[in-house]
């Protein structure tokens, strides 16, 4: 092989220093932790939105509450004749989100159109007073006008690559790394 | 890249052609589904833009009501045709009737009918899904998928636990799907009823049989309760209601001799005091209207995994002149 | 009519009725076997056939046909069925009376005996019913029926329920030397049935029929014959009991002789799985146990007859849920194909027996002319290639109908000339020189 299959480009520390980084801006922006609700997209978000909670308790002394969003059923794509996506749980916190400040965790932002599904779907749940957009990788390739407004680093990656974020929950390590499209899923 | 659910074919005719892996994939999808249903807005626009007619040659409010709630939650556009209103009881022949929905580019069909092997035979004509809503005596199988949801869901598995069907099991469709669904995924599955309403061989489809429903309930952990139709005394299958009520009836007092506390699932409709008594239908062990509700959520998975589409059928419609 | 002489040469000739089986030459003329013998010469304008490497056997006779004339001539008409019956060998047929009006009056007798001339293919008897309407209550006028051309009577379709009726038919019968057919089938136990009652009818939640509704009826009837000593025919059997029943007792002395179908004696009802309407069928394809029983039982005999139980319907008919769907396959044109495939290729039967079960034995059981090639008998014959390999396609049928469960199904030997009466009705191969 000529060119490695892999390639790190976030280890655990940098994650855990970009995570943290991340929750002082949600704080910062939201000028405190009053009315916050953080909400992680199946799967590898909602890991995601659970450190950064933790994070901004260890600054702040309060933990927001953390719920779940799989977007699945909100897909652009379900139209498509082809085998159906697994759907995954919606679990909204207590008090759901009228009116609340409600921060989108997902592991990385490519095409928009994951955001796009997860605004679509909060708006059937209700009316947040304002949206935040999280991740943790920004890789470019918007296909929707749609820009994260948190991120934790932003990479160029060639659209035969694939950005991957690991989490102890489901793959063992944190970490984010580059990878060859076709290369097997994790 | 998101994991993709088994595929489930092009039509759910019956749990008899299904794998026990597509069967826990369509109660492992109805979970996410029961959640929506709490939901303030109870949509998603998983099916927009697809047209699903509901086809009901024969009467059935609960189940047809079940798939409608199931399919607008789903936002598919729905029709409702039922025996009364439809042609067949002008003469149009069910393939007829089939060709004319083929015309009118609808998506999806869900089938009830009197015929067993009407949702086949209609599956092989038509390239829309078919959803098998009962045929005869051959198959319910979104029943008897809500039927397995709602035992998984309280006793936490289906592997292993002993099932018995109490009633009449000759001319139940609810019985032989929750038989062979059961059975795929490991239950242990015995039959309660007299013998006029065992089907011949039952033997041979490897269930236990008892004769006394004393017997059943202490082998038990779950029964499930068949309606004891009236016509059936009519043919004299049974001498009397009152004497099936003696002999077959699920009573407090029974139940309060099992060994262990039974959970006691029934399809619905019930006939009280006939198969089961009301202090049972209502009382602490009854999951019935669990079943209900599970039974939105059942109908909501299975048209979604259905919705995809088979990939040979893709290629097909590709190639097949639009004009017919 | 003045036909041609007909010398078939060079075929092997198997006649059971003579214990013939060689290389022979059959010479027809004036409507009539002349001659059978090595090296025959041909008269002056004879037509000459060469039948090297095939059978030339006497004409097929199929016992049990429907062919819906009168009332169901969009299923097939006497024209129709008669012309199916020669493409498939068969130089006569006997036609049920469950048509609409029933075959139960020498009119109507008269009007199938016409039909079936004017049709001129396959010679056409007429079944007479054996109550007025088929309705089980009253015997029909059998004597004028038999005078008018009817060989047997039957209320096939609607079998008599009422003992005392169907012992008064066999004593009746023997007046007219002609043997009572029945159906056999308690209604009482197979009523709202469409398939075999088994595992596989509980699996499709299709009522079944047990085999006890066709064993009851064939003992009441075998101790009926016992009792009038009348000459008793049973159609179609199906079941194991059935098959052992009658062998008991034909060694017992009772005038029983019994027929076998093709689809009996091919499949089982794991053919109606997938709810195919083309299999079914009454009396039910049973299970494997009884299939060979019905191969058994023909190979010893007890089943004297093959008979095709030829049952047209038009396609939408079938194209139904499978509870809606009529009974009924059609057979004329694949039966010859059937028995050699299914019981002469594997060894069950002789060549020589099997024209004895579709010739000669069912021209001694209804006492037609036929099932012989000695001279002086009428020129039915038929000759066939028992190795031809074809494959059934119910679109290129002669029959009005299609309702086969045997199609895409490979099969060997088939009719290439059929002769009836010394003239040539059927020819799938030029053959004459």
């Amino acid at each position: 092989m000529s060119e490695p299959a892999r390639q790190l480009l976030m280890d655990q520390r940098a994650v855990e220093r970009a995570l943290a980084r991340m929750a002082r801006e949600i704080v910062e922006r939201n000028e405190g932790t009053q009315n916050l609700v953080l909400l992680g997209i199946q799967r590898r978000g909602i890991p995601l939105a659970e450190r950064i909670a933790m994070e901004i308790e260890r600054a702040e002394g309060e933990r927001p509450p953390v719920g779940s969003l799989d977007i699945t059923l909100y897909r652009d794509d379900l139209m498509a004749i082809g085998p159906r996506p697994i759907v995954g749980e919606t679990r909204l916190p207590p008090g759901g989100i009228d009116g609340r400040v409600v921060v989108i965790v997902d592991d990385v932002a490519y095409t928009g159109r994951t955001a796009r599904a997860a605004l679509d779907e909060l708006t059937d749940f209700g009316r947040p007073a304002r949206i935040y957009f999280c991740v943790l990788v920004d890789r470019g390739g918007r296909e929707l006008p749609i820009q994260p407004d948190i991120v934790g680093r932003t990479v160029e990656a060639q659209s035969g690559q694939r950005v991957e974020v690991l989490v102890p929950e489901l793959d063992g390590r944190l970490a984010v790394e580059l990878r060859l499209a076709d290369e097997g899923a994790a | 890249m998101s994991e993709v659910a088994p595929y489930l074919g092009k039509d759910l005719v019956g749990l008899q052609q299904l794998s026990a892996e597509q069967i826990r994939a369509i109660l492992d999808t109805a979970e996410p589904f029961k959640e929506i249903s709490e939901r303030p807005i109870k949509k998603v626009p998983v099916l927009r833009g697809k047209t699903i007619v509901n086809l009901f040659f024969e009467a059935s409010t609960r189940t047809r009501i079940s798939f409608e709630f199931a399919e607008k939650r789903l936002s598919a556009d729905t029709v409702n045709i039922t025996a009364s209103a439809s042609s067949v009881v002008k003469g149009e022949t069910l393939v007829d009737t089939a060709r004319n929905l083929e015309a009118m580019r609808i998506d999806m069909v869900v089938i009830r009918h009197s015929a067993s092997g009407a949702a086949q035979f209609l599956a092989d004509r038509i390239r829309s899904n078919v959803v098998n809503a009962g045929d005869g005596r051959h198959e319910h199988p979104t029943q008897a998928l809500l039927d397995m949801l709602t035992i998984r869901d309280h006793l936490g598995r289906i592997e292993g636990v002993k099932v018995c069907i109490v009633g009449d099991i000759l001319h139940s469709r609810v019985a032989r799907s929750n038989l062979w669904g059961l059975t795929k995924l490991g239950a242990e599955v015995a039959v309660c009823g007299p013998r006029t309403l065992l089907p011949a061989d039952i033997e041979e489809t490897g269930v236990h049989v008892f004769s006394r429903i004393e017997e059943a309930i202490e082998w038990a952990e779950v029964l499930n309760v068949l309606r004891l139709q009236l016509e059936r005394m009519q043919a004299g299958y049974v001498p009397s209601l009152r004497e099936y009520n003696r002999v077959f009836g699920v009573t407090r007092e029974r139940l309060e001799r099992a060994p262990r506390d039974l959970l006691i699932l029934h399809p619905g409709p019930m006939n009280r005091g006939v198969e089961i008594d009301s202090d049972v239908a209502d009382g602490p062990h009854s999951v019935i209207l669990d079943q209900v509700t599970n039974g939105v959520a059942v109908r909501m998975a299975v048209l979604y995994l259905l919705a995809g589409g088979a990939p040979e059928r893709v290629e097909a419609a590709k190639q097949a002149p639009s004009g017919e | 009519m003045n036909e041609r002489p007909i010398l078939i040469q060079g075929g092997r000739v198997i006649d059971p009725s003579r214990n013939l089986d060689d290389t022979l030459d059959v010479l027809l003329a004036d409507g009539k076997v002349a001659a059978v013998g090595r090296g025959l010469g041909a008269p002056d304008g004879a037509v000459r056939i060469g039948a090297q490497g095939l059978v030339v056997c006497p004409g097929l006779i199929d016992l049990h046909v429907h062919l819906r004339e009168p009332g169901g001539e969009h299923k097939e008409t006497i024209q129709t069925g008669a012309h199916a019956a020669v493409a498939g060998g068969f130089t006569a047929v006997c036609a049920m009376p469950n048509t609409d009006p029933p075959v139960d009056d020498p009119a109507a007798v008269g009007f199938v005996v016409a039909e079936g001339i004017r049709a001129g293919y396959a010679r056409v008897y007429p079944v007479g019913a054996i109550s007025v309407g088929q309705k089980g209550e009253r015997l029909t006028e059998i004597g004028e029926m038999v005078d008018a051309g009817a060989v047997a009577i039957t209320d096939d379709g609607y079998p008599v329920s009422d003992a005392g009726l169907m012992r008064l038919a066999l004593e009746y019968a023997q007046t007219f030397g002609i043997p009572v057919a029945s159906h056999c089938e308690e209604r009482s136990l197979s009523k709202g049935g469409s398939m075999n009652e088994g595992a596989i009818s509980t699996r499709l939640g299709l009522q079944g029929i047990p085999n006890a509704a066709e064993d009851i009826m064939i003992a009441r009837d075998l101790i009926l014959a016992e009792l009038t000593n009348g000459r008793l025919h049973i159609q179609h059997v199906s079941t194991r009991r059935g098959v052992a029943m009658i062998r008991e007792a034909k060694a017992r002395g009772v005038r029983v002789t019994a027929e076998a179908t093709p689809h009996h004696f091919t499949l089982t009802d794991e053919a109606v799985d997938g709810y195919r309407t083309e299999a079914k069928v009454n009396p039910p394809l049973r299970s494997a146990e009884d299939r060979a029983a019905v191969i058994e039982g023909v190979a010893d005999g007890t089943l004297d007859v093959i008979a095709t139980d030829h049952a047209p319907h038009h396609y939408d008919e079938k194209e139904q849920a499978f509870d809606d769907a009529p009974f009924g396959l059609v057979g004329l044109e694949t039966a010859l194909g059937l028995a050699i495939t299914e019981l002469v290729r594997p060894g069950v039967i002789s060549l020589p027996t099997l024209i004895e079960r579709m010739s000669c034995a069912p021209a001694r059981a209804f006492q037609l002319p036929g099932g012989t090639l000695a001279p002086g008998s009428p020129a039915d014959v038929t000759i066939f290639d028992p190795d031809e390999e074809w494959v059934v396609d119910p679109t290129t049928f002669v029959s009005k109908s299609r309702n086969t469960p045997f199609a895409g199904r490979r099969l060997y030997g088939r009719a290439v000339v059929t002769v009836v009466g010394g003239r040539i009705v059927w020819e799938r191969r030029q053959l004459r020189q």
